[in-house]
């Protein structure tokens, strides 16, 4: 075993010195595939390189989801100078075994405690900060306003109001609630909602934390609010894309769906436009609680087996800037972490804006918040759930088996 | 002096020898990446090992766990599904292979037009099938609500979705069982066909006594393809189910996939429980085709 050791030890160093980067190259190593975040991501690294002379980037584009088990591979094997992940609970196993480097001196070197203080707490990990976060977006509920016109319905106020509107819905024969759920992750977008309005943000963190059980009754409230809805959810939810429901709702099939700010584009080339297409925050449920909303926070790090760690952390100042989280986020589409940058001229990005500043705290999205396997079952359930809503029990204890297993 | 005692061994061991040069790249391949990783799969399924972090022994934890999964047991259930109806491909094989037997203009043609599903990846034949099933665009739910008034989106029910993806698989599975039986169909002795027809053998005795018996070579192979193409499937549910609605479809492999290799699952020893458990269930049928074939062997 110790030989096969010291061979393994000799491969990698060879390999090591294989692929040494040139002294002022730093390889990056990320996952931006579709066309805009590609496109943001080449000004970036093109502005950084402007920026600093002598520094150049040789950046590894992946495929998105390939990217999420390769960089279990490149961490370990060979390791890039920066690499994409996302924040929260998503990047604790790579944070506890020492596979990303401690960043807090670019944070302190940079003033980015200030600047990016909203994603602070999901940057830190005992006490420490583990990358730097350069673009987040908010969900809520899109809807489309021709629909409500024909069905005679006004925005709700509170979820009571949103409830009564699918009665209004059914009648007029559109689906109040789509979402296509085939993916398992559209309908936890939805569960996140409703339990951080039912039972506010610190129970929704303790849970995906493992620190309640999913048999708590505060739960079951949660499932029993979803429930209402659940009859006036589009059929088949779990055997469709999340694509096909957002053309479900540009067609006018359907009113109100779950999303996150990424679907406006799809929104729009279903047919959609500003003027048709609605945003509101998700509805109020248990009155008082304070508003936490969604806003899954993308990443970059330097993993601990960086070979040019000096210049990593000149391109992880740089990605924090102001200025360069204006312009990549204008090209993304998105919302930039720094608060003293701009964000874009866009309805729906203003929007966005004003919902995650005023909001009370920030949830990264089920399957971030929740560890890996967590999620998968909580997924399964919720689809489960969708489907035939009379197993909920059943549902909630095998949650409580898997919870078992994964947090102890 | 030594030299020649060094040509005196090569000289005397050659014959013994030689055979074991030649066939020591294809060993080293095989006891490299065949047989280490099976022994080291096993042993991973005693620890509890997330792929980066240090590893805990846990004994039997994991069978234990497993024995404890409604996800195991709902895996399982769909591998034996699967297994009983993928053997559906080798009649259905036989049928399109004896009804394209036949001397038309063109025939060759409607063969490869036959032997196409086969061809084509089993990604594109799960993507068409899902949109054959998809709700709303696709055409079956349209024929199913015609006749039953309710638009059911095969996919989307746990209760029949397994089979949706078994009726996809079992597409190019028959193509590939109608190629077998049509080589097979080729090597059939007129002499014998000629006495049959003598002896007034016809239709159906004429197939079940003297052209089945004579393919029977072709059916072996058409089952033991089927068997390890039924307990093998993976890609068609990755693409057409994801293993859902909530893991209604999943078999063994997938499952396996899903724990240790997904995006959402890290659990290494545990996904090498679930291989053990796969590979123990293969080992039987392995087993019985090895035996098989050398007492065939011995007896030709």
């Amino acid at each position: 075993m110790r030989s096969l050791k010291a061979l393994a030890g000799l491969a990698l160093g060879v390999s090591l010195f294989a692929t040494a980067a040139v002294a002022g190259e730093i390889v990056l190593n990320s996952d931006q595939s579709d066309p805009a975040p590609k496109k943001a991501m080449e000004e970036l690294i093109a502005d950084f390189q402007k920026a600093n002379p002598g520094i150049t980037v040789k950046w590894n584009n992946f495929d998105h989801e390939g990217y999420k088990s390769a960089i279990r591979n490149f961490l370990t094997a060979d390791a890039p100078d920066v690499a994409a992940w996302y924040a929260g609970n998503r990047m604790a196993p790579f944070v506890k075994a020492g596979l990303f480097e401690d960043v807090s001196d670019v944070w302190k070197d940079n003033g980015l405690d200030d600047a990016l203080k909203s994603a602070s707490a999901s940057m830190t990990i005992d006490g420490k900060k583990w990358g730097v976060p350069y673009t987040y977006y908010q969900w809520g509920i899109y809807y489309n306003k021709d629909v409500y016109k024909k069905a005679g319905v006004t925005e709700p106020k509170n979820w009571a109001e949103f409830v009564a509107n699918c009665e209004k819905f059914k009648a007029a024969g559109v689906d109040c609630l789509t979402t296509g759920d085939k993916g398992g992750w559209p309908a936890a977008g939805i569960f996140d909602y409703i339990n951080m309005r039912t039972n506010g943000y610190e129970f929704h963190m303790d849970l995906t934390a493992g620190k309640v059980k999913w048999t708590d009754p505060k739960v079951k409230a949660t499932f029993a609010e979803w429930a209402k809805v659940v009859p006036y959810m589009s059929a088949n939810a779990t055997a469709i894309d999340w694509q096909d429901a957002a053309a479900l709702m540009a067609q006018g099939k359907a009113a109100n769906y779950v999303m996150g700010n990424f679907a406006v584009d799809t929104f729009k080339k279903g047919g959609m436009t500003n003027d048709n297409l609605g945003f509101m925050i998700f509805p109020e449920i248990t009155a008082g609680i304070p508003r936490a909303e969604e806003a899954p926070t993308d990443t970059f790090h330097i993993p601990s087996g960086a070979k040019n760690k000096a210049d990593a952390r000149k391109f992880l100042a740089f990605v924090a800037s102001a200025d360069a989280q204006t312009k990549m986020n204008a090209t993304l589409g998105q919302l930039p972490v720094n608060n003293k940058a701009t964000a874009a001229d866009d309805p729906f990005i203003k929007t966005g804006f004003t919902e995650l500043s005023s909001a009370y705290a920030l949830a990264q999205f089920f399957d971030r918040d929740a560890p890996a396997d967590m999620a998968k079952a909580g997924m399964d359930g919720f689809q489960e759930f969708i489907t035939h809503p009379e197993n909920i029990d059943a549902i909630l204890e095998r949650l409580d088996k898997v919870a078992a297993k994964v947090y102890k | 002096m030594q030299k020649s005692t060094q040509a005196g061994f090569w000289k005397k061991n050659q014959r013994a020898l030689a055979p074991w040069f030649f066939m020591a790249p294809g060993i080293i391949m095989f006891l490299v990446y065949v047989i280490y990783p099976i022994f080291q799969s096993i042993g991973i399924s005693f620890y509890e090992w997330d792929g980066l972090g240090p590893k805990t022994y846990v004994g039997l934890q994991n069978y234990r766990d497993l024995l404890d999964d409604d996800s195991f047991y709902t895996s399982l259930k769909n591998n034996v599904i699967w297994l009983v109806l993928y053997l559906l491909a080798i009649p259905a094989g036989l049928a399109v292979a004896l009804f394209l037997n036949q001397t038309v203009a063109g025939i060759r043609l409607y063969k490869s037009l036959f032997f196409f599903p086969f061809v084509i990846s089993q990604v594109v034949v799960g993507l068409i099938f899902t949109w054959f099933y998809a709700p709303g665009f696709g055409i079956l739910p349209h024929v199913i609500n015609f006749f039953t008034g309710t638009p059911t989106a095969i996919l989307a029910d746990d209760k029949y979705a397994t089979y949706g993806v078994i009726a996809a698989g079992l597409w190019p599975q028959t193509a590939y069982c109608m190629i077998l039986y049509l080589t097979g169909l080729n090597n059939i002795s007129p002499d014998q066909v000629e006495a049959a027809r003598m002896d007034n053998a016809k239709g159906w005795s004429m197939l079940w006594h003297i052209i089945i018996p004579q393919l029977r070579p072709a059916t072996f192979i058409a089952l033991v393809v089927t068997v390890i193409g039924a307990l093998r499937s993976f890609d068609l549910i990755s693409v057409m189910t994801v293993g859902g609605p909530f893991g209604s479809t999943r078999v063994l492999s997938y499952f396996m996939y899903e724990q240790s290799l997904s995006e959402y699952g890290t659990a290494m020893g545990y996904g090498a429980a679930i291989a053990v458990v796969l590979f123990a269930i293969m080992l039987v049928f392995i087993s019985l085709f090895i035996v098989r074939m050398l007492s065939q062997e011995r007896n030709a």
